[in-house]
């Protein structure tokens, strides 16, 4: 019997880039991205555009809190 | 606060919880300024206030951080259900077929770059990565901005919405899904792309 079922197209291994970087897919899907990644270069793009996006996504989680608003909630502990 | 004076524990536990509150603002603040448009600072004061009462329920100081990010999470989960919001349900068919790698690749925003890419994402400053973020409706924007900026695993952002995991795995989807398209709008809007550039 082919292993042609356990081959995906561009589609639907593009829609389970995330849950594979997540490792969230069920062992046979999670096996089946891999495989589609093995040889389709263009998806490999996507992959590494996910991660990146993924990398940007953590790098613009924080930012700078306001002096007067960390002096209010500072005071608001204070009062509490 | 309103305890009883002369406990040297209770006057320990109350420096222990000041001492974490202040350290952690920061990172509460932004939390706070990425799941809501609006009354970020309140949210924070609502969450701090839920701390102080149940600051003896903390069992492991070191996890003082994350303990307080839940707690923010809850009050925010409950301030939606308050506010009894529509669930804005968004037709996975109609994010499903976006892909902003491919919209970058053949629109060309920046011209003769070979980080075509990366040139696009390092154009957007904190705020309009926010501005895009407050773009999702609520029930999308919630689980990204837990997953991909804090760090929580799935099964505990489904705890801490009250959801089951499958409908978190399926808005994680979608939220990512409209978050790379509104993030190509975004920036088409606010004329961050050089499309039709001179050479």
């Amino acid at each position: 019997m082919s292993e042609g079922h356990r081959i995906i197209p561009c589609s639907d291994a593009v829609r389970q880039l995330w849950d594979y970087l997540d490792r969230t897919l069920s062992p046979e899907d999670q096996a089946r991205v891999e495989g589609h990644l093995a040889f389709c270069r263009k998806c490999c793009g996507e992959l590494e555009f996910a991660k990146e996006l993924q990398a940007f996504l953590v790098s613009n989680s924080a930012d700078e809190i306001p002096p007067h608003v960390k002096a209010r909630l500072e005071r608001f502990v204070d009062e509490l | 606060m309103d305890e009883p004076a002369g406990s040297p524990e209770i006057g320990d536990s109350r420096e222990a919880f000041e001492r974490l509150a202040r350290e952690q603002l920061p990172r509460l603040y932004s939390l706070a300024r990425r799941l809501t448009s609006e009354g970020a600072e309140d949210l924070v004061q609502e969450c701090l206030l839920r701390a102080y009462r149940s600051f003896d329920t903390l069992a492991e100081p070191q996890a003082g951080g994350s303990w307080l990010q839940s707690i923010l999470v809850n009050a925010f989960r409950d301030r939606l259900r308050k506010e009894s919001r529509t669930v804005q349900e968004v037709a996975v068919e109609e994010v499903d077929d976006f892909s902003l790698y491919r919209t970058i690749a053949e629109e060309d925003p920046f011209p003769y770059s070979d980080t075509l890419h990366l040139d696009f994402l390092h154009a957007f400053g904190k705020e309009d990565v926010r501005e895009v973020l407050l773009r999702l409706p609520d029930i999308y924007r919630a689980p990204l901005v837990l997953r991909y900026m804090q760090g929580f695993a799935t099964k505990e952002i489904a705890r801490l919405l009250d959801a089951p995991l499958g409908t978190i795995l399926a808005r994680l989807h979608r939220g990512r899904k409209l978050f790379e398209r509104e993030l190509w709008a975004y920036a088409e809007e606010m004329g961050m792309l050089h499309k039709g550039a001179a050479p």
